[in-house]
């Protein structure tokens, strides 16, 4: 028992210690959503069949990745310092930033609650997520060359 | 010292003409009666077009705006530049404080000279400097499609500059150096018309070079750095280099550019960020054809390196 414990402490530790840095940990989840969309977006442009099937399963990461998204602890007070495109309006403005941050988990929800039958209903949901994506970087995130 | 006299009579000679020819030249010019009578009656359906390759809504909805609420066009931003607050003045069709009154002459005039119904200079921050490369039948399309806006009645607060910006009369000097109706970039004879018509939304309604150039010393835009990119004129960011050597968009296909200005993804996935996602959305409203002709267009001026230093990450 005391062996498990130790372990699953250690495996715990491991885990987190692969992801110490806030930045590195949500540039991850960030490029692991726009990989997502990306593969909603092949289907869209016709790149890709339709297949509802494969849609779902990645409607549904999608969803799991916006879960993992935690503000607080992505986003700890000094993390807009280094290599980072964060906006200092995310900590002036913590509140707005969850807010659109769950905007997008709602979101991600009703397209796995409501899967779309054809390319058109998923050209529909993918406009939805694309403009949270974009009202979330107008104000949260800033160039810097 | 008879010398002394005559030098400082011939310097106040002289400075009086300098002033007197600055104040000659710096007068708003308007219009003649024959050019406004080039306009014609204008076409609301195909305004619209118009409206959004303009993107005056960016400016000009109540900030936040969505959906429908983007064409109520009440002013009230504030765009905070190193010159003080500008603030986009109500443009609805409400008659005491929008445009509603505004004869379409007054409209041509704002949008080509960058002059008041009153007779004042605008401001730049209005991109007329863009809009004078125009074509009178849009602006005359244009408006009649502002015409068919709602009126949303209070006006804007005023702009908060610092002097010596608050002297309009200014403006007129800055109108000799800048404002033309001339192409920024040269095309050769032969040049495709997919690309020339790029090259008019771009430089003309779409205003891109008013954000994605850099300015000199007195804020006009460097006609020889065009769309280099540029430190955004608001808060700390830059907006990026999108000249065929731009970092961001070198690697992207004249589809991959149509694509973004369609659904605001890059070619990899990230998202439009920034005061580009308002843009964006104006873009989406345009034609297939036209978001194709500003991405050849853009792959066919000339190169430029970044128009704004390289940022250090802190460390």
């Amino acid at each position: 028992m005391r062996k498990l414990v130790l372990a699953i402490s250690m495996l715990a530790f491991a885990g987190s210690a692969a992801f110490a840095d806030p930045i590195q940990e949500r540039q991850a989840l960030m490029k692991e959503r726009g990989k997502l969309a990306g593969q909603l977006s092949k289907v869209v442009k016709g790149e890709e069949d339709f297949d509802a099937g494969a849609v779902l399963t990645t409607l549904k990461a999608l969803q799991a990745n916006a879960e993992k998204f935690d503000a607080e602890k992505l986003f700890p007070a000094g993390s807009d310092q280094g290599d980072t495109t964060a906006a200092p309006k995310i900590w002036e403005d913590m509140a707005g930033f969850k807010a659109a941050e769950d905007k997008f988990l709602a979101n991600t929800k009703e397209a796995v609650a409501s899967p779309p039958g054809d390319v058109d209903g998923l050209k529909a949901q993918l406009n939805t997520l694309g403009g949270d994506c974009g009202a979330c970087h107008q104000s949260y995130r800033i160039k810097k060359g | 010292m008879a010398w002394l006299k005559k030098l400082s009579g011939a310097v106040i000679v002289l400075g009086g003409a300098a002033a007197a020819a600055g104040w000659a030249l710096s007068a708003p010019v308007r219009f003649d009666a024959g050019a406004i009578a080039q306009l014609g009656p204008g076409d609301a359906a195909k305004g619209k077009r118009i409206f959004y390759a303009g993107g005056c809504t960016s400016c000009h909805s109540k900030p936040g705006a969505q959906g429908d609420a983007r064409l109520q066009l009440a002013g009230g931003l504030e765009l905070k530049t190193p010159f003080g607050t500008f603030v986009p003045p109500n443009i609805s069709q409400d008659r005491k404080d929008g445009i509603g009154a505004w004869s379409e002459e007054d409209f041509a005039n704002a949008m080509l000279k960058g002059v008041s119904p009153s007779g004042e200079h605008l401001y730049p921050a209005f991109p007329y400097a863009s809009y004078a490369r125009m074509k009178p039948a849009d602006i005359a399309d244009l408006y009649a499609f502002m015409k068919t806006l709602p009126a949303v009645a209070g006006k804007a607060p005023d702009h908060k500059l610092s002097f010596p910006f608050t002297i309009r009369r200014g403006i007129g000097l800055w109108k000799l150096l800048y404002l033309s109706p001339e192409p920024v970039i040269a095309l050769p004879d032969g040049t495709p018309d997919k690309v020339l018509a790029g090259r008019y939304l771009v430089e003309g309604p779409g205003h891109c070079g008013e954000c994605h150039t850099p300015r000199d010393f007195a804020a006009g835009v460097k006609k020889g750095e065009w769309l280099a990119g540029s430190v955004a004129a608001e808060g700390t960011g830059v907006v990026p280099n999108i000249t065929p050597d731009g970092k961001s968009i070198k690697d992207w296909s004249e589809a991959d550019i149509a694509n973004y200005l369609e659904t605001g993804f890059t070619p990899d996935f990230d998202s439009v960020g920034g005061a580009m996602v308002e843009v964006q959305k104006n873009m989406a409203q345009l034609t297939a054809d036209d978001r194709a002709a500003i991405a050849a267009y853009l792959k066919a001026v000339p190169p430029h390196p970044n128009g704004y230093p390289a940022h250090k990450p802190a460390s």
